[in-house]
């Protein structure tokens, strides 16, 4: 009953890293850079939910939604101002710089709330919909954040395989991820198709906040940067630049990050996440569900 | 029969390789028109720069009476200027029919409009109407290049730059790549044609022009060029 538990939780944790490494994995995919400031986009939305939600009394749901705003936002300036003048620089040259913005919004932050941590409040906790359901004579609780935070991904996973896999924006993307030069002379507008991917991202980034931070109610402005990593860590495990593997790797690192907490040590569950990740790619250098890239020349 | 495209003087840079010097040449509506020249001649340069993928760092490209040579290359395409790329670079990921269905992304006719050029293609190119909904990346290499023309074709292009469409391809099926090249103009469409196969390429060609290092060396009637002394012995293995 216990490992259930364990495992359910994992799950839950491992959703939020879903929905992180999903940004990371389209902005790969489309733009072919890793953006490391992601995860601080995370922590601007869980203090955006903070002050509508915990300061303000705005309605959940509504805080998430203008969450969910100011990160899309933040996510398509972030790309234009910094990203996009690199557009023909070298990847290293970009790399510095998304972890440049990382550091920056980090330190905005702290100008801004303090590195103070806030206890955040969570979206859940006075729902009439969603309470926590007790199973097996009450040996098995299942909180109401887990089923949310589940929910919540399984909602969102099936919906960006629509867009993905069924509409004209969604094949646009996939054909600027394939080969950016024969999208363009499709007529795909490569720039826009690029702000669009850092809107879903950041969009999806601040409802991942939101639901982290219900579990983890503890908000400052390095929040972002563990969860940010570890999802990128999934992102990899599950082949980045692949959606289901995003998914798959985000969920795979939770559940096996929340078990090793509850049955080998709490201190070394980092490090075994990251082992994990460095066994597989080892094995398969691509992720789990990672295609090979032929590089012509 | 006016003039649909002139390139006037063009200069295109790879970094700091001149890639193409001082090329101008012109293609009126109606005709095929066959750029040949051996590997590396600037060819491809060439097309780039028409279709906006690379940028003339002087000189003027000239479409309908429109400058385009300014122009990103996704608005270019939807002034019916569609380019069928070197190496065919059909989305693998996509099934046959989601690439024909990229390649009506500008159109905003409606469906009905839409599905008519679906039927063209796959009437057109029946082959890749029995594949239509596998994974492009899965179709030989013929089939591949068929998919490429075809996809050009769903944007109602004037004019259709192809860009080495026999490479890698057995005679058979080069044959057969030209005799739809031919169809397609003969049903109003306009060509330009890179080749590395020079013979096939002026055997359907109207006029031809002969690109040598980044600059035309010679042009004229493509029967004319068939003929001539110096083509024969450089790109059709003439003694």
């Amino acid at each position: 009953m216990q490992f259930l538990s364990y495992l359910i939780n994992g799950i839950s944790l491992g959703s939020v890293y879903a929905l992180i490494a999903l940004g990371y994995t389209m902005v790969y995919g489309i733009a072919k850079m890793l953006n490391f400031a992601h995860g601080d986009v995370i922590m601007i939305g869980s203090y955006v939910v903070f002050f509508a939600f915990g300061s303000f009394g705005l309605n959940p749901v509504l805080s998430i939604v203008l969450s969910m705003v100011v990160c899309t936002i933040l996510g398509v300036a972030i790309e234009r101002v910094a990203y996009r003048p690199l557009r023909e620089a070298p990847s290293l040259a970009v790399l510095i710089t998304a972890i440049g913005m990382s550091y920056l919004l980090q330190q905005v932050a702290q100008l801004m709330w303090t590195s103070n941590a806030k206890s955040f409040p969570s979206v859940v906790a006075n729902s009439s919909i969603f309470k926590p359901v007790s199973l097996f004579d009450g040996q098995l609780t299942i909180s109401a954040e887990t089923i949310v935070t589940i929910l919540a991904c399984v909602v969102i996973m099936v919906l960006l395989l629509y867009f993905i896999n069924c509409t004209s924006a969604g094949h646009a993307m996939q054909a600027v991820s394939e080969d950016r030069g024969a999208a363009q002379l499709m007529g795909v507008n490569v720039n826009a198709t690029i702000s669009l991917t850092f809107a879903i991202g950041s969009a999806l980034a601040a409802v991942a906040g939101a639901l982290l931070c219900s579990s983890y109610p503890s908000l400052q402005p390095t929040t972002g940067a563990m969860p940010g990593i570890k999802a990128f860590v999934a992102a990899v495990f599950g082949g980045i630049g692949s959606i289901p593997g995003a998914f798959l790797g985000g969920i795979l690192l939770g559940v096996i990050e929340n078990l090793s907490k509850a049955y080998i040590s709490t201190q070394l569950s980092d490090a075994i996440v990251f082992l994990v990740l460095i066994v597989v790619l080892l094995v398969k250098p691509t992720g789990l569900l990672g295609k090979k890239v032929n590089v012509k020349v | 029969m006016g003039e649909m495209l002139a390139v006037k003087g063009i200069n295109v840079y790879y970094g700091s390789i001149h890639a193409i010097r001082d090329v101008s040449f012109h293609v009126d509506e109606g005709e095929i028109v066959t750029l040949i020249g051996a590997n590396g001649a600037g060819k491809t340069t060439t097309m780039h720069a028409i279709s906006g993928l690379l940028k003339p760092k002087s000189g003027e490209i000239v479409y309908c009476g429109q400058t385009i040579s300014r122009m990103e290359a996704h608005k270019i395409i939807r002034l019916g200027l569609a380019q069928v790329p070197e190496g065919r670079r059909v989305f693998s990921g996509l099934t046959v029919q989601q690439n024909l269905q990229m390649g009506a992304y500008t159109r905003r006719d409606g469906k009905d409009a839409i599905q008519a050029d679906f039927d063209m293609v796959y009437d057109l190119l029946p082959r890749l109407k029995e594949r239509r909904s596998q994974a492009a990346g899965t179709l030989s290499g013929g089939e591949q290049q068929m998919l490429a023309i075809g996809r050009a074709l769903m944007c109602r292009p004037k004019m259709l730059l192809l860009d080495e469409p026999s490479m890698g391809l057995s005679p058979l099926l080069v044959k057969e790549i030209f005799k739809i090249i031919r169809d397609v103009n003969r049903n109003g469409v306009t060509v330009l044609l890179v080749e590395q196969n020079a013979k096939m390429a002026l055997e359907i060609a109207n006029r031809a022009y002969v690109l040598e290092t980044g600059t035309i060396k010679m042009e004229g009637e493509a029967t004319e060029l068939a003929n001539n002394i110096e083509v024969r012995k450089a790109y059709l293995g003439a003694q």
